[in-house]
């Protein structure tokens, strides 16, 4: 008998009963993962860093001094220094910044894009659908990778055309998503009757349908950011991203590469930094899929 | 089958079209005018009115289109401005060089992945189980160009056991070719083998959970006879063809990794070809992957309709 559905607005509710709001219900089983609350911690260190950077760094990230170059880790250089004497870990406590601001904003533009065009191609059909779906197929045939360098190349090299080139390549990925959400969600009973009390297209997609498919949309996007940081890494690597002298994880990479054999904590703390970054969002993506699987009790 | 194949092959038509249009957008992008850019420093309006025909940049953009689609069908993908060699001839020349190296890529990602993932499951909940998902998220998160970098670092720099950069091809000294690819391979699997462990392991579960494997047990077979003959003949199905779909994906990893091991491969042509502006060979090399990718789904699609006899009549 449990599991019969009732409506709850039916049954009345007794004074010691409280309804737990799904956003609720979906921190408290967050909370009981480790790994997904390491991650938060790693993203909140990570967060601090990029808003307070002037106050953390002990020197100037673009300050170069010819009395410095190459200097391992000590005291004062805690993560040593660079071929041209910049204090490695100021640079690195700089370059978050670039990294969570492409890894947000990237998202941010494939969501902005990916979303509506998801919801209009899965909730109208026929043949926008089936143009739009051609689209995202043809965009999703070119290797994630291969299209941000082509488009990131053909832009320009710059911290916001790498943003927009990984945010477009992006996009397709939540295209299809949302539209593979709105089919399955389209034909439930509650559209149905927001359909049959009269709501306009719009306002149901907005307003019943959008709303029910947030789950997969916030665990793909959380997963999302830790691809977009990986991949605003890789283009500045590159030289794609990021310019000189303005302090970037992948730009620091490239550089450290030339001075491995002389000065290898070049190399160990940008990356490092890389993987946790990208570590912290992954855990947090694995820690909401399970958290907001309706067969998870 | 047959109907199958002749289905998937008629979707693909418009799915290349839009490809090869979103290839051709790619130039429209340049800030500025392309006949200036081609012309260099020069600028003799003579020349650059020139290059304006020669390339038809003075057609309408579907006239543009249309002709260079018709090179495309007839095999001209246009000419590299710097090395003022075909594309074509470009791409096939380093082709292969990828091709062993993904290849090497994906024998390391099915080894480790799916060894990994079998071993997970089955030892569910234990030290070896926690052990492979590290490796899972460890996998997935690190980014290849720092791992390519650290192992150059303790293979080549501290130890001295590998080449830290260069290549040797097959047919000229296979041991030497193996001694300069195995980094770079080990670089390019490590992410995919995550990806493979996590689909094995899910799947393993799932048939060892199956009424065949409990039956098998009933029956009173050994337990490794269950694991390796009945749940993972089964769970192997689904992981194949997702392995298959993510050779594709191997290509966008090999860019950075043929970068740092300064491998002369398909991925350095694009990157070289970035710098120097050479866009006729960025667009020759980005619809050439787009199409070998698009045909490696074609290939999983029908493998998985070959290999799963429910779906096959």
């Amino acid at each position: 008998m449990s599991d019969v559905p009732y409506d709850s607005a039916l049954v009345p509710k007794r004074a010691d009963e409280t309804v737990e709001s799904p956003a609720r219900r979906a921190w408290r089983r967050l909370k009981r993962r480790k790994g997904a609350m390491v991650g938060l911690a790693i993203i909140g260190v990570f967060v601090l860093l990029a808003i307070f950077a002037p106050l953390l760094a002990p020197f100037d990230p673009a300050a170069q001094s010819w009395a410095a170059v190459r200097k391992a880790p000590s005291a004062i250089y805690w993560f040593g220094t660079d071929e041209v004497g910049r204090d490695v870990f100021s640079r690195v406590v700089f370059g978050t910044r670039a990294s969570l601001l492409a890894g947000v904003i990237s998202v941010s533009i494939a969501l902005g894009v990916g979303v509506p065009v998801g919801l209009i191609s899965g909730y109208l059909g026929g043949w926008v659908d089936a143009l739009l779906s051609r689209i995202t197929d043809a965009m999703l045939a070119v290797p994630f990778l291969i299209l941000a360098i082509a488009l990131a190349a053909f832009l320009g090299p710059s911290l916001g055309n790498a943003m927009i080139a990984i945010g477009v390549t992006t996009t397709p990925i939540f295209v299809r998503l949302t539209r593979g959400q709105v089919m399955a969600v389209k034909v439930e009973d509650y559209v149905e009757a927001a359909r049959a009390i009269g709501n306009p297209r719009w306002r149901i997609a907005l307003f019943h349908i959008l709303p029910n498919i947030m789950p997969a949309l916030l665990v793909q996007a959380t997963l999302s950011i830790a691809i977009a940081i990986i991949a605003e890494a890789a283009l500045s690597f590159l030289g794609l991203g990021q310019q000189p002298p303005a302090p970037s994880w992948g730009s620091m990479l490239n550089s450290a590469q030339r001075f491995l054999t002389q000065a290898p904590w070049m190399a160990i703390w940008p990356g490092l930094a890389i993987f946790l970054a990208v570590l912290s969002f992954n855990l947090v993506g694995d820690g909401l899929r399970d958290a907001l699987d309706p067969k998870e009790r | 089958m047959l109907t199958f194949l002749a289905k998937r092959i008629l979707q693909l038509i418009p799915t290349l079209f839009f490809v090869s249009v979103l290839i051709f957008s790619l130039q429209q992008l340049l800030p500025g005018d392309p006949a200036l850019i081609m012309a260099g420093e020069d600028r003799d309006p003579e020349v650059i009115e020139q290059i304006r025909k020669q390339y038809r940049l003075d057609q309408p953009l579907p006239v543009q289109y249309i002709y260079w689609m018709k090179g495309v069908f007839t095999g001209d993908l246009g000419e590299s401005m710097r090395i003022k060699q075909k594309v074509l001839d470009l791409v096939l020349q380093k082709l292969p060089v990828t091709i062993q190296l993904a290849t090497m890529a994906f024998i390391i990602a099915i080894s480790i992945g799916i060894t990994a993932g079998v071993i997970s499951a089955v030892k569910k909940d234990t030290v070896w189980d926690y052990a492979a998902n590290i490796f899972a998220l460890w996998g997935l998160s690190t980014p290849n160009f720092w791992l390519g970098i650290m192992l150059i670092f303790l293979f080549s720099v501290q130890l001295g056991w590998l080449p830290p950069s260069g290549y040797v091809p097959l047919t000229e000294d296979w041991k030497q070719s193996l001694l300069t690819t195995i980094m770079p391979a080990f670089v390019l699997g490590n992410a995919l083998a995550a990806v493979l462990m996590r689909h094995t392991r899910s799947a393993m579960l799932q048939a060892l959970n199956s009424d065949y494997v409990r039956t098998a047990r009933a029956k009173g077979l050994l337990e490794r006879k269950v694991v390796l003959k009945h749940a993972m003949r089964n769970a192997l199905i689904p992981v194949i063809t997702i392995g298959a779909l993510d050779l594709g994906t191997l290509l966008s990893g090999a860019v950075l990794t043929e970068q740092i091991f300064t491998i002369p491969g398909f991925g350095k042509l694009i990157i070289d070809a970035v710098f120097n502006r050479d866009y006729a060979v960025v667009q020759g090399v980005v619809l050439i992957t787009a199409t070998v990718y698009i045909a490696l789904n074609l290939i999983a699609d029908v493998l998985y309709v070959l290999v799963n006899p429910r779906l096959r009549g």
